[in-house]
């Protein structure tokens, strides 16, 4: 049980799943309701994969703001209804083996549960819910009328900013950041490890892993069970 | 004929303690991943090893008749009936150090065991390695332990790791009279029968010990391994002197009184090298001149290759360790007829004291098999390991200088050892105080799920497990005055640890002199292998 003294934080995508928020998107995209609406979506975001690519290289900030941008024009309703198969067939299946014991064990030693995530939230409620997080820090899409505009309900949660999230969630729910832990795949998410008294490196980029033998970080595994 | 001097040399030769006389040849000493030749003072007593005791001839022949002939209980074959769940603990990668020559002994014991119970129609049987905090061993290293025919049979769903941190694989037992909380693996406890497959090192392992520490958890190893139960154990080589084993018997008897445990123990002579590096287990006076060539051979491949690759090289030469005796039955009699075999292997006798003590560091402990001898693991051989390597009176006085040589480079395995950089580096500058650190952080790092996460799927040793390597040289700390380390690649780790540095062995001796008067008494413990001395006093 949780002593509201400590929390973990879990990113989701390639820490818990090996999936990321281009299996998510790719998934709406290849289930547009018309035969058209999908061919045109899936062409779309084909088409786009080298700038998205050459855009999360440059900048991860840079990268979700484009990346949800081709959600404009998505219906809430359908959104959040293709969100449970989404999870049945495209998330569930890519929780690593892992993932349960790491949560398990920040569960049993008194942590928080809490996935911060610069997925949208609706994409891993779900998941979150599956894996039985306490807490979900996440991106919130934009909706007018019950249509997404595209842009993500500011600030948005990535690289800087979920230190930022992580700090405001500590102060807020009253946990102490030195005794709290985060774990991350990926070098993007250098503040939110920085930010709490035990990060650790999860399946690392190579950037990551070099930061991590640096800092002396543990670097672990969530692709074995 | 011989000299005069030459008769002397060849009488003293016959005794395994040498006064160092000004035509002594200088000293070998193990240095880390390196070797140091150094000369001594006159009058340093040097403690060899005793020669290896003579293998068994037969070694599966001896585990069988062992087993047919068992001390306390009926023979193994007499307990089997079909259809009985028996579970088979063994030792892990801890011992022997280096690891021996294939086939490895537990092997040996497993082949006969396991066909001894497929004969007696035993199905249910499960194979776990008794780690308790240690880490997990890797597929190789298992395959290397059990034989290719078992780990392929076996490996990995009924041959596995116990796990100290499953909830579920856990069972309490109580506790004995004196609160000592007794949490053992499951799946042994609901055997019918468990039967220990040990390896005595040295004469601190075995006995009550395999089984209340190898099957345990965090709670059930810190029952015996805490800073006051160490301060208490003098020494760990000798058990009935020795708080943690008078704990570890403790539980252990409750242990028997619930569980039918079942013990083959074995027991190996001291034949550490052999073929091109038997040299290094001779005395330099019988050094012959292609010994000293391989000596310096050795040392100038090692002085040219990387660490990696000079560690690499050293661990992967396997002891050629011969079993000297296996007994099996009742867990206190079986023990007790390892341990006399085992004394007669290692100890000297002494009827002295040293003011000062001196020995090298090697490249291995119970902890670094296929990795680094991190600075808190020097501390363990230097404080815990060699300084206990004693039964009556310790080999040197209370207040006395050990002096010790190794790097102690700033260097660990993030695989292995995670907790022990944080321990090292961040407890360590605060507190070298052993309860201070038990009290304020053991339970923070037992805790942390990254390293418990590290020790159920990777092969990292335990969150707490640095802890009980620094209270394991709480003894050796709280007799010796002060420790000098030669040859320290930088001044912030022995620092830490709260050493002195010296460049050289006689400058660290001339340290030592100062404290101690020009008349100070020096000996040596001259590993490798390994050698305990035994001074009742």
């Amino acid at each position: 049980m949780a002593d509201n003294r400590k929390a973990a934080f879990f990113d989701v995508d390639g820490t818990l799943v090996r999936t990321n928020i281009v299996h998510a998107f790719g998934f709406y995209a290849m289930n547009q309701g018309t035969l058209f609406g999908t061919a045109w979506r899936t062409a779309k975001t084909v088409a786009s994969l080298p700038f998205l690519w050459a855009a999360d290289q440059a900048n991860r900030k840079v990268f979700n703001e484009v990346f949800y941008r081709f959600y404009e024009g998505q219906s809430e309703d359908r959104l959040l209804t293709l969100a449970d198969e989404l999870f049945e067939k495209v998330l569930r299946p890519a929780i690593f083996p892992g993932t349960e014991k790491l949560l398990a064990q920040a569960r049993r030693f008194g942590c928080r549960v809490v996935f911060c995530t610069g997925a949208l939230d609706f994409t891993v409620r779900r998941l979150a819910d599956h894996l039985g997080a306490d807490d979900l820090i996440a991106n919130r899409m934009h909706f007018i009328d019950g249509f997404a505009t595209g842009r993500v309900v500011p600030p948005i949660v990535e690289g800087a900013h979920k230190a930022v999230a992580i700090r405001d969630f500590c102060g807020r729910e009253g946990l102490a950041l030195g005794e709290s832990f985060a774990y991350s795949d990926s070098f993007s998410d250098y503040p939110m490890l920085s930010v709490v008294g035990h990060p650790a490196a999860v399946n690392p980029d190579i950037r990551l892993r070099s930061v991590a033998r640096a800092y002396e970080w543990p670097v672990i595994s969530t692709q074995e069970a | 004929m011989r000299p005069p001097s030459k008769l002397r040399r060849f009488y003293e030769s016959a005794d395994q303690v040498v006064v160092t006389d000004k035509d002594s040849p200088p000293r070998l000493m193990f240095f880390g991943e390196d070797f140091l030749v150094e000369d001594l003072p006159i009058g340093t007593k040097v403690i060899f090893p005793n020669p290896p005791v003579a293998g068994l001839p037969n070694v599966k022949a001896a585990i069988r008749w062992a087993i047919n002939h068992p001390e306390g209980c009926d023979p193994l074959h007499a307990q089997l009936r079909p259809g009985m769940k028996v579970t088979v603990a063994i030792d892990d990668i801890s011992l022997p150090l280096p690891p021996m020559r294939t086939p490895d002994v537990r092997q040996l014991v497993l082949e006969v065991v396991l066909e001894l119970l497929a004969d007696a129609g035993v199905d249910d049987v499960h194979l776990v390695i008794a780690i308790a905090l240690h880490r997990r061993m890797t597929g190789p290293e298992v395959r290397r332990m059990v034989g290719d025919r078992i780990f392929e049979a076996w490996w990995p769903d009924r041959l596995y790791h116990h796990d100290a941190e499953d909830p579920d694989g856990l069972i309490s037992l109580g506790a004995t009279e004196h609160g000592e909380k007794v949490i053992l693996n499951r799946r042994a406890a609901e055997s019918d029968l468990v039967i220990y497959v040990n390896l005595n090192l040295v004469p601190m392992d075995g006995g009550h010990k395999s089984m209340s520490t190898g099957l345990t958890n965090y709670e059930g190893v810190k029952a015996h391994h805490g800073p006051h139960t160490i301060r208490q154990s003098w020494s760990y080589m000798d058990p009935p002197q020795s708080a943690l084993h008078h704990s570890v018997d403790r539980i252990g008897r409750l242990i028997d009184q619930n569980l039918n445990v079942f013990h083959i123990e074995t027991t190996i002579n001291n034949r550490m090298f052999d073929g091109p590096l038997a040299f290094l287990m001779k005395r330099e006076e019988e050094f012959t001149e292609m010994d000293r060539l391989k000596l310096e051979g050795l040392r100038a491949t090692l002085h040219a290759l990387p660490k990696g690759a000079r560690r690499k090289l050293l661990q992967s030469v396997p002891a050629p360790y011969e079993v000297i005796a296996v007994h099996a039955g009742r867990t206190e009699p079986t023990h007790q007829k390892i341990l006399e075999a085992s004394y007669g292997q290692y100890m000297v006798d002494v009827d002295f004291q040293a003011d000062v003590l001196v020995y090298g560091m090697p490249y291995i402990s119970p902890y670094n098999v296929n990795s680094v001898l991190n600075p808190l693991l020097v501390q363990v051989m230097a404080c815990g390991y060699f300084f206990n390597f004693y039964r009556g009176k310790p080999l040197v006085k209370k207040g006395g200088t050990l002096i010790i040589a190794h790097p102690c480079s700033d260097e660990f395995d993030p695989v292995q050892h995670p907790s022990y950089i944080e321990f090292f580096h961040r407890l360590l500058p605060e507190t070298r105080d052993a309860v201070a650190l038990e009290q304020k952080y053991e339970r923070e790092f037992a805790e942390n799920p990254t390293y418990v996460h590290m020790y159920r799927t990777g092969n990292a040793y335990h969150g707490a497990h640095p802890f009980f390597m620094w209270y394991w040289g709480e003894n050796g700390r709280q007799h010796i005055g002060r420790i000098i380390v030669v040859g320290a690649d930088n001044e912030h780790v022995p620092s830490l640890m709260g050493w002195e540095t010296a460049s050289t062995l006689s400058e660290a001796i001339d340290m030592a002199r100062l404290a101690h008067g020009r008349g100070a008494e020096i000996a040596m413990l001259h590993f490798p292998p390994i050698v305990m001395t035994q001074n009742p006093g």
